[in-house]
């Protein structure tokens, strides 16, 4: 693992290197070499299974974060690749020539966050959502208790109690010192 | 919310149309012996009349009738939550729903009563309001679950109902997170009971209220490719 990690240091200058595991490392990578990266991975080193492609958004810094997860088989490892991208003009290389099944992942993450994957197939297809006109739903600037509140009806009289306080009165409704 | 949004049928041609799948759309095709036939895929499904309120002929008739109705619940094998785990053990021998007359059926055109197993998506109240659209009358709705109710752990998402009652007639709701199938027999009972005394009239409720029903189902669906009753 050491190896591998200082060969695409060098290679790639991937920065913060976090080693959650002796079999799991997380790495950061630039834009512009991650796809160059992912493929020297997979085609190189053997990390020939994509575990995921998930995001994260970061809302404070403007940033998404989209994480790879490349597993190897043979030697049993994972290395995970970070990669900042913009959150204002989010747009990023598509990888779904190296796994077919990225294309998916790409989909999901086009419906629920709003990146572009460019000539990733069937982009633009509703995913999940049917008809969905709000923001992409998983950025953290779309209230979704607001709008539930205002679409879907809640039924009047909902509420929350604290159950310490609520069971007190219910047990003991004259003696307010228990 | 504006009327572009609630797409219907007739906007089918309008080439912006982004929710309709290209095979669905309607279109001229030529059969193997040179025919031209026009075919709308989408239409093909469709009932084209609105419902109505059915009176009964006669007290005494109806009275018989919904005593077979109750005794005779045939239910639509349509899972659509989580709660759908508690309909195959159902007819198990443990359970054994078969003895208070209830049983299984593959098609909503067979069935009298459905089964709303947990919390609805938009993508499957839509299917649900097609489903219970196609089911003959008089039809029952068996609400399982908390989610059906107020939303349950889901009241804040953004792509589940909270109130089942306001987008299809609700007859009998059964709480819990999960109910297990015992209480699910006990809404059974309780529906039979209610069709017995003559109040289980949920589908001459909608048929009644179908514009407001209607209005609400609408409000939420955006892709709307489902019958308008309007041609």
């Amino acid at each position: 693992m050491n190896d591998i990690i200082q060969d695409i240091t060098t290679r790639f200058s991937v920065t913060d290197i976090i080693n959650k595991r002796e079999n799991l490392t997380f790495v950061t990578c630039r834009k512009e070499n991650t796809i160059s990266l992912i493929t020297h991975l997979r085609d190189r080193e053997k990390f020939t299974h994509l575990v995921l492609l998930t995001a994260v958004d970061w809302i404070e810094d403007n940033l998404f974060q989209l994480t790879y997860i490349l597993n190897n088989p043979t030697k049993k490892i994972d290395i995970a690749i970070r990669t900042m991208i913009p959150r204002d003009n989010p747009v990023m290389e598509s990888a779904h020539r190296l796994w077919e099944q990225v294309a998916t992942y790409q989909r999901e993450l086009k419906e629920m966050f709003g990146i572009e994957f460019p000539d990733s197939p069937r982009l633009n297809e509703p995913f999940i959502l049917e008809g969905w006109n709000e923001i992409p739903p998983y950025r953290r600037d779309f209230d979704t208790k607001k709008y539930s509140t205002e679409t879907y009806f809640p039924r009047i009289g909902r509420g929350t109690n604290d159950p310490e306080e609520y069971m007190k009165s219910k047990l003991y409704p004259n003696d307010p010192t228990k | 919310m504006s009327e572009d949004k609630n797409k219907n049928i007739q906007d089918i041609n309008t080439p912006d149309d982004k929710f309709i799948h290209p095979e669905n759309k309607p279109r001229t095709v030529i059969s193997p012996e040179g025919e031209e036939i026009h075919i709308e895929p989408l239409r093909d499904y469709f009932l084209e009349k609105r419902p109505e309120v059915i009176q009964p002929k006669s007290d005494a008739v109806e009275k018989f009738l919904n005593w077979a109705r109750a005794e005779s619940i045939w239910v639509l094998g349509f899972g659509t939550g989580c709660g759908s785990i508690e309909i195959p053990p159902l007819m198990t021998p443990r359970f054994d729903a078969f003895r208070y007359g209830v049983q299984m059926r593959p098609t909503p055109r067979q069935s009298s009563a459905i089964i709303i197993s947990g919390y609805l998506a938009i993508k499957t109240l839509k299917r649900v309001i097609r489903v219970y659209e196609q089911m003959p009358s008089p039809k029952y709705v068996l609400a399982l679950g908390s989610c059906t109710i107020n939303g349950g752990m889901y009241w804040d998402s953004y792509n589940t109902i909270n109130r089942l009652d306001h987008y299809i007639p609700v007859d009998v709701y059964v709480a819990g997170c999960m109910p297990r199938p015992e209480a699910l027999l006990a809404g059974f009972v309780q529906l039979k009971k209610k069709i017995k005394e003559g109040r289980a009239e949920g589908a001459n409720e909608y048929a009644e209220k179908f514009d407001w029903y209607k209005g609400n189902q609408k409000k939420i669906i955006n892709d709307w490719n489902m019958p308008d009753y309007n041609w």
